[in-house]
């Protein structure tokens, strides 16, 4: 590494792009987005948008998206893709569910990891040994997760609840609320003050009721940034998803950083799985509870462009989304669209400002089309909202699919030559 | 010879691995793999269980047909689950409330079903070719979207009524069912079976008969060179996509024509991911998906015996998840196996030359 360093001084320094460092933006996007929540809730009427309800069960629904997503993270900052999170989360869910309900919510947590992680090997032992294609072997593994899963609670489960898919209730984790501060933040919100109320609303709802899993999750984020990307092992591991052959040939060890990487997926989409099963609203194993969150944890993956900051940004966005249906209804939901008309109008101007006459003129356009839709719904159907992940990432990823930028080797098969 | 052996040698190997494993697992289980396995032999020849299997081996046909095209051209469309989904239902719902004369009807709710599998396909096939997005990614998505607006158009509001417990849509008038050839007490099978055979047919000479299907091949194998060869890369991912999604909007049909006569809350979800296995385990050829096809109808409508004897047939679902990982496994296997003695062959040749020289 060093010595690459030394060489480089004949090459003239590239103009510096980015001035403002990576932190500032991403509490600036913060920022912007707690104002453009709290004008689109002034304007529309629905003081649920900013409510500590709201951000409560945003924050519980975003938990397993989040964790799936760092899963994602993991595996393809590798060079593998994991399609498989899916079933590898069910697999979390169902070990989470069987130690649970015997030996607390403690058990859960560590049986879910260690049985997704269970999934990630055998991923691993399929793609990195065998050399069989990620998404073929993805799809094998939520194939086997769903039909280990119910053979297993039919065997296990059904005995106890006298019902094959679901298991017997889970004690939860006790919850901690920082308790002069909510109640603080409570009056603050209770005040109906532009921005304040909204801001203390939001901060209320990430105080109130915090089990440890969830503050284990949120730790596991920068922990996940600060091994990828500020040790060794974690450049090692980055190199190897970006070019396995160069990697190999400095000396690391490509096979055993592709397991190492894959099987800590498995865990964090099993732990995802826990997740979901500690929910206070649910509290056991359920067949098909997962509903595809596996995949949306992936979908938040790329829409944060494979980083960790912008992985927490999706999993928030796409966990807001669900808790604000999930509270409040398709109204609040329309009132969401409101919020994107306001914020391409932002757009609209930066874009203006930069002469992309283009990209101006599409943002008005859609600008448009969603002011209409706004102006000509009483809500949004509420089968549609559970999906919004969905349109949201398919429309991230017809707008920005150029500017995404995956691990290099990210899906390629490694046979070390 | 060697080269039917690599073919066949695999699947044979998943298959006895995967009942190995299943057997293991029922030993733990504390049941007997042996007894498990007759009952699900001699369900077979009980009440309508032979015609429920070649029934759903005509479904899971379809699935992976659509399926395999895609394949053909390393082109993984996931989203079949959602494309024979939104097919479905807006067959369903147009079929339901047209007036049409008999042949006539069932004709027009076929294309309908078609065209529908089509469009959806046609979104990721449309972002691949003109953002480069991948496609296994959006048909995903597109898949939690097509539960979305299945569900939104049997609304009771939309195009649903409420029969039952059961919301549903329409029930599609006598003319536009596809009658079945009936078996007594034996079970009826769907009508539709044999356009699932004419289907298979007709990819089997579309692959190996005509130009499309050397470019599908060709494109498959190494798209820059099919490219230097004058194939048009974006106009190949866009055909086979819609070409997929269409046959994938079929896979419903079965039901819908011969049997259910409307889209309810019962829909049969998953075919799309079997049809993933089927293909994977049949390697895209007509004949491999026929038996694999047949492998999945079986473990799913004889596992229903397993119940009888104290076995949660849910291990079934085991042994088809280990089949597919263990196939393709397997294939691999073989192919580096047949790599190395070929590379060993052509060395020996080529020394013994130098050594004569």
């Amino acid at each position: 590494m060093i010595s690459t360093m030394e060489e480089k001084p004949h090459i003239p320094a590239a103009p510096r792009k980015r001035r403002v460092p990576g932190w500032a933006v991403a509490m600036l996007g913060v920022a912007g987005a707690i104002a453009l929540l709290s004008i689109t809730s002034m304007q529309t009427g629905f003081p649920q948008l900013t409510s500590s309800g709201t951000t409560q069960t945003a924050v519980r629904l975003g938990l397993p998206i989040l964790l799936a997503g760092l899963g994602g993270l993991w595996a393809e900052r590798a060079g593998v893709v994991n399609i498989g999170l899916e079933g590898m989360m069910i697999m979390g869910t169902w070990g989470a569910a069987w130690a649970g309900y015997q030996w607390g919510p403690w058990a859960a947590v560590v049986a879910a990891v260690v049985f997704g992680s269970l999934g990630g090997l055998l991923h691993a032992i399929a793609t990195v040994t065998f050399g069989v294609n990620h998404i073929v072997s993805g799809v094998a593994i939520n194939l086997l997760g769903a039909g280990l899963t119910k053979y297993l609670s039919t065997l296990v489960f059904f005995p106890l609840s006298n019902n094959p898919r679901q298991s017997p209730p889970v004690q939860p984790f006790d919850t901690y609320s920082a308790g002069g501060l909510a109640d603080w933040l409570g009056e603050l919100e209770a005040g109906q003050r532009l921005f304040i109320s909204d801001v203390a609303g939001i901060l209320r709802g990430l105080v109130t009721g915090v089990s440890p899993l969830t503050m284990l999750a949120i730790l596991l984020l920068p922990l996940s940034y600060y091994l990828l990307w500020r040790t060794r092992f974690g450049l090692r591991l980055r190199s190897v998803g970006e070019n396995p052959h160069a990697a190999d040939s400095l000396g690391v060890k490509v096979y055993f950083h592709k397991y190492v990487a894959v099987i800590v997926s498995g865990g964090l989409a099993g732990l995802g799985g826990a997740a979901l099963v500690l929910n206070p609203g649910q509290l056991s194993y359920l067949e098909g509870q997962t509903g595809g969150r596996g995949y949306i944890g992936l979908a938040a993956m790329i829409f944060g462009n494979w980083r960790p900051g912008g992985l927490l940004g999706g999993a928030a966005l796409f966990g807001y989304a669900d808790g604000l249906q999930l509270r409040s209804g398709g109204e609040t939901v329309l009132a969401l669209v409101y919020g994107v008309v306001l914020l391409l109008g932002v757009i609209v101007v930066w874009q203006l400002i930069r002469r992309k006459w283009f990209s101006a003129a599409a943002a008005i356009f859609v600008a448009v089309l969603m002011y209409l839709l706004y102006i000509s719904l009483d809500e949004i159907p509420s089968e549609f909202v559970s999906y919004a992940p969905h349109m949201v990432t398919l429309a991230v990823l017809a707008v920005a699919s150029q500017r995404l930028r995956m691990p290099a080797a990210d899906g390629v098969v490694y046979r070390r030559g | 010879m060697g080269h039917l052996r690599g073919k066949l040698l695999p699947p044979a190997l998943a298959i006895v691995f995967s009942l190995l494993l299943c057997g293991v697992a029922l030993v733990i289980s504390g049941a007997n793999p042996l007894s498990a396995f007759g009952a699900m032999v001699t369900q077979v020849g009980k009440g309508t269980t032979f015609i429920d299997i070649v029934n759903s081996t005509g479904i899971y046909y379809i699935a992976a047909l659509a399926v395999a095209i895609g394949f053909q051209m390393n082109l993984f469309n996931i989203g079949v689950e959602g494309q024979y989904r939104v097919a479905a239902v807006v067959a369903a719902v147009v079929g339901g409330s047209i007036v049409l004369p008999t042949g006539i009807h069932t004709l027009v709710i076929i294309i309908v079903a078609a065209l529908a599998g089509a469009a959806w396909a046609a979104i990721p096939a449309i972002l691949k070719v003109t953002r480069g997005v991948n496609e296994v990614i959006s048909t995903i998505m597109m898949n939690g979207l097509a539960i979305g607006l299945s569900a939104y158009l049997i609304r009771r509001d939309v195009f649903g009524e409420l029969r039952g417990n059961n919301i549903r849509t329409a029930e599609i008038p006598e003319s536009g069912w596809m009658p079945g050839i009936s078996f007594g007490g034996g079970g009826t099978m769907f009508g539709f079976i044999f356009v699932a055979v004419a289907l298979g047919i007709g990819y089997w000479v579309m692959m190996n008969k005509t130009r499309f299907g050397f470019e599908l091949r060709a494109s498959g194998e190494s798209s820059t060179a099919a490219s230097a060869g004058g194939v048009n890369a974006k106009k190949m991912v866009l055909v086979s996509m819609l070409l997929s999604g269409a046959i994938a909007g079929l896979i419903s049909l079965p039901e819908l024509l011969g049997r259910d006569h409307t889209f309810s809350l019962n829909f049969t979800a998953g075919i799309g991911f079997s049809g993933i296995a089927i293909a994977l385990l049949g390697r895209n050829h007509p004949g491999g998906i026929a038996f694999g096809a047949l492998l999945w109808a079986f473990l799913d409508k004889s596992g229903l015996a397993l119940d009888n004897v104290g076995v949660p047939r849910e291990i079934v679902t085991i042994m088809q998840g280990s089949i597919v990982l263990s196939v393709v496994v397997a294939y691999e296997v073989v192919r580096r196996f047949e790599l190395a003695s070929e590379q060993r062959r052509v060395g020996r040749e080529l020394g013994t030359v130098g050594g004569a020289a």
